[in-house]
């Protein structure tokens, strides 16, 4: 069935590059490589977010993972996950950028270790150097709405605030700053980044206009990964249905759906 | 001998070696990795004319899960 939307439809396009799914998808924490897999699948996502970390040699075990993410045919996004300073941050991406071939980069600059809060001063200026490098900056960001602003000053296209902090499930914690967030910079993709627990949460912020969603917990610590990577992809489309088709004003009092004219048993008094 | 730290981990190797030669050496040829020398990233084009000096800290890093 056809339908009009009330908004128009924008393409998601990240960097020039336009996507037909909104869902990003994180590779760690699964049980297994192959429910990582059945998860990408499942999921539709056609970007996947992933790291480096120091290894033996002799360690094989993280070479089905990087098989099987490489036969997913996704767009990679590796992350700095774990910088705790720009210079940190700034040699990883450089590591990620030789290793991934590609210039897009997830940055995270930690600024807490209690909450992963992400550092807003050296995200900035971490986000500044890497653009003079020539990368493609996805800065994990909070929902600040001053940093989300110099994010973007200083040659960010995308932005990726949190809903929650990283690996909680918390949904969306602060929606007076995110909804701020949405209407202060309409034109500039924005994704939904860490703490989404459920679909509906994920529903809920693509119902606010965000433009997409990245996750990894909420999917690789589910019972059955596989199927909860399907249900976020269901939830994200209709999250996306439902701001295009308009939702209606909430009002106080109850308004009758059917009509009231030729209501049966009722006589004036 | 030279001391260096491999991931953290108190090595020694032979003065002068190349960073090529111990990559080699370390069971890292034919690994899909990148390097960093004391914090700066060592491009792959440059690891057969990099020598590595005493006190070195060597970060080898290989691709992993992540969000």
């Amino acid at each position: 069935m056809s339908y009009t939307p009330t908004l128009p439809a924008k393409d998601f396009i990240l960097y020039g590059e336009t996507f037909s799914s909104r869902f990003l998808l994180g590779t760690a924490l699964y049980a297994s490589p192959q429910l990582m897999r059945d998860s990408i699948i499942q999921s539709r996502a056609e970007i996947v977010t992933l790291g480096l970390r120091r290894q033996n040699p002799a360690d094989r075990s993280g070479d089905a993972i990087w098989q099987f993410i490489q036969e997913s045919g996704c767009r990679l996004l590796p992350n700095t996950a774990g910088c705790k300073s720009v210079k940190e941050a700034v040699t990883l991406a450089e590591m990620s950028r030789e290793i991934f071939d590609t210039d897009w980069i997830k940055l995270e600059v930690v600024g807490d270790d209690y909450n992963l809060q992400p550092d807003p001063f050296g995200l900035v200026e971490a986000s500044e150097i890497l653009i003079k490098k020539g990368f493609k900056v996805l800065p994990y960001c909070t929902d600040d709405l001053i940093l989300c602003k110099r994010l973007l000053d200083v040659g960010c296209q995308v932005l990726m605030p949190w809903g929650a902090p990283i690996g909680t499930g918390q949904g969306l914690l602060n929606r007076y700053n995110l909804r701020t967030l949405r209407e202060r910079i309409p034109n500039v993709p924005m994704i939904i980044d860490a703490g989404l627990g459920a679909p509906s949460q994920a529903t809920e912020a693509m119902e606010m206009g965000f433009d997409g969603i990245l996750l990894n917990t909420a999917v690789a610590k589910a019972h059955n990964p596989p199927l909860m990577a399907e249900a976020f992809a269901d939830a994200i489309d209709a999250g996306r249905k439902a701001y295009h088709a308009g939702l209606m004003q909430k009002r106080q009092t109850a308004s009758p759906s059917t009509p009231t004219i030729g209501q049966p048993f009722w006589h004036q008094q | 001998m030279i001391n260096i730290s491999l991931n953290n981990e108190p090595k020694q190797i032979e003065r002068g070696i190349l960073l090529s030669n111990a990559l080699i050496q370390w069971g890292f040829g034919e690994t899909k990795i990148a390097v960093a020398i004391n914090g700066e990233f060592v491009p792959r084009s440059t690891y057969h004319e990099r020598q590595l000096n005493d006190g070195d800290q060597i970060d080898i890093v290989k691709p992993v899960g992540g969000g």
